[in-house]
């Protein structure tokens, strides 16, 4: 059957992504080793400058905590209600709830965290009328802990929502079996639940990650130049407000999308190995 | 039954430890919304945001350009995806890599590559609706995943075969056969899409567009108790297209990043 409106349709498509997504990204693989002599090594060296390694490691550090962090607590949320005696408006009140949580970033959920808990907030402040001063002793929303805490809110239930399908597929008859052969829940953790789930639990530490490494809205919003991130120091060459060039910028860039292809590398090396314990249903 | 099976009360104390994190912060947001200094409580914040027209504006604009992304995903994305699956099977691992793309390169890295690589013309970078092409780009990873299980799962060879042998042509049988079995993937992904542009922030900011997000972020500046309060709407806004996601799409409303 020939049918030249689906070539035209698909052709649209492939060209589009082509100019905006992937000529942009070339660019700045381009952009990030080129001046106006030619090829040069200055802006991607800039990389190595005090500035923009403080920016890296803090961009990673966050990312890690609160990755690992939502993949636990996440974790730990989604096997308790979806154990098979949890009240079942539970369930259904923590999934609805997670997708709007997961979902609710950016702006908006830099303003709710610094309306609670700001040097202002509301909680600040009713602890200190209860003799709890916690800029006092050390807090602060504006800090890489505070920045920790805030990612956690959709962190948490974007974990919850990724590995609720993971759980549902561990079988009752693998727990059984275990049990039959005299398997503590420890052991029957240890040894089959966690391994099974390991493949799934990798996948979704990843894409946290990715979505805390790349997040800038909440970041931008909260820190206005108190903590660096790769993500606020990109925009504030982007802007202008730095005086270096958009080289620079580039190579930023350019240095966020390595991390994030050595991470997802990384992850289908690590899913290779796990994968022997997946069970084709 | 076994121990594994209740929730006993380390389940319980997780449950509700993390019921007062995920509650506190929206409570004391909404009250927050309402201080007025010192402790004066009013509607103070609330009439400064009725008397700006600027809200009104952002408002407005950060709908047009979530339907304008819609309207993008509807007459780029859905087709391309149909024809690939019935014409050229072969592209599926470039359609693949495309909708991996987005989560590779972050939105701040794209609008770096953007604005280095297109400075013109003006009747495109200098209207708002160029942010089209980048949200475009932020909904395709999860828009893909959804359509291509919609996809999958109704067997569209033969749903097309069997049309066009009782006399459809290729235009009668998108529209009235393909279409409406992909209608709940294509809702589910419209009202995410409508979520998430509405409130994004990154492609706004930097390429200097008063959208809903960038708002905020401005009034939030000399006014907390505002930003508090447009933040709530925020929150109702996203359950809203939440609720709808879960009341249409038997699916799961899949998260994705605008962060």
């Amino acid at each position: 059957m020939k049918a030249p409106i689906a070539w035209v349709f698909i052709a649209a498509f492939l060209v589009v992504c082509a100019v905006f997504l992937i000529a942009p990204t070339a660019m700045l693989a381009v952009q990030a080793v080129t001046d106006d002599d030619g090829l040069t090594l200055q802006y991607v060296a800039t990389l190595g400058e005090y500035r923009y390694r403080v920016a890296f490691a803090h961009s990673l550090y966050l990312s890690l905590t609160s990755a690992t962090v939502g993949v636990i607590a996440g974790g730990l949320i989604a096997f308790a209600v979806l154990k098979p005696d949890a009240p079942r408006l539970l369930r259904v009140v923590v999934t609805s709830f997670s997708a709007v949580a997961a979902n609710f970033a950016g702006v908006p959920l830099a303003f709710a965290f610094i309306a609670t808990l700001g040097s202002l907030g509301m909680l600040t402040t009713m602890l200190k009328n209860i003799g709890i001063d916690l800029y006092a002793i050390g807090f602060s929303l504006f800090s890489i802990t505070g920045l920790t805490l805030v990612y956690s809110y959709f962190q948490i239930p974007l974990m919850v929502i990724i590995i609720t399908p993971a759980i549902e597929a561990l079988r009752p008859s693998w727990r059984e079996a275990a049990e039959n052969l005299g398997a503590s829940s420890v052991q029957y953790w240890r040894m089959v639940g966690l391994p099974v789930l390991a493949p799934s639990l990798l996948a979704a530490w990843i894409l946290l990650f990715g979505s805390a490494f790349s997040a800038y809205g909440t970041a931008y919003a909260l820190t206005s130049g108190n903590i660096s991130l790769v993500t606020t120091e990109i925009s504030a060459v982007l802007s202008g407000n730095v005086s270096s060039e958009p080289q620079v910028g580039a190579a930023l860039s350019v240095g966020m999308i390595v991390v994030m292809v050595l991470v997802l590398a990384a992850s289908h090396i690590l899913a290779a190995r796990a994968s022997r314990w997946t069970v084709k249903s | 039954m076994s121990d594994t099976d209740r929730l006993g009360a380390g389940g319980w104390a997780i449950l509700i430890l993390t019921g007062l994190f995920f509650a506190v912060p929206l409570v004391m947001t909404a009250a927050f919304s309402f201080w007025e200094g010192g402790s004066r409580y009013g509607l103070e914040a609330y009439h400064v945001l009725l008397a700006s027209p600027k809200l009104f504006e952002a408002m407005a604009l950060s709908i047009e350009l979530a339907l304008a992304t819609v309207a993008a995903l509807v007459l780029l994305l859905v087709p391309a995806m149909i024809f690939m699956n019935l014409h050229a099977p072969k592209l599926r691992p470039v359609f693949e890599f495309i909708a991996t793309l987005p989560f590779v390169v972050p939105a701040i890295a794209l609008v770096a590559g953007l604005s280095a690589l297109i400075t013109g013309p003006d009747w495109l970078i200098g209207t708002p609706f160029y942010l089209v092409i980048p949200y475009f780009f932020l909904a395709l990873p999860y828009a893909y995943r959804s359509i291509d299980v919609g996809i999958r799962s109704i067997d569209l060879p033969t749903l097309t075969e069997a049309a066009q042998s009782l006399g459809a042509g290729m235009g009668q049988t998108i529209l009235w056969i393909v279409l409406p079995s992909l209608r709940s993937a294509m809702v589910g992904s419209a009202l995410l899409t409508l979520a998430v542009v509405f409130g994004e922030f990154t492609f706004a900011n930097v390429l200097l567009f008063h959208t809903y997000a960038v708002f905020i972020n401005e009034i939030g500046q000399h006014q907390v108790t505002a930003a508090a309060a447009l933040s709530v709407a925020s929150f109702l806004l996203t359950w809203g297209a939440m609720l709808g996601v879960l009341v249409v799409g038997r699916g799961r409303a899949t998260p994705i990043g605008a962060r």
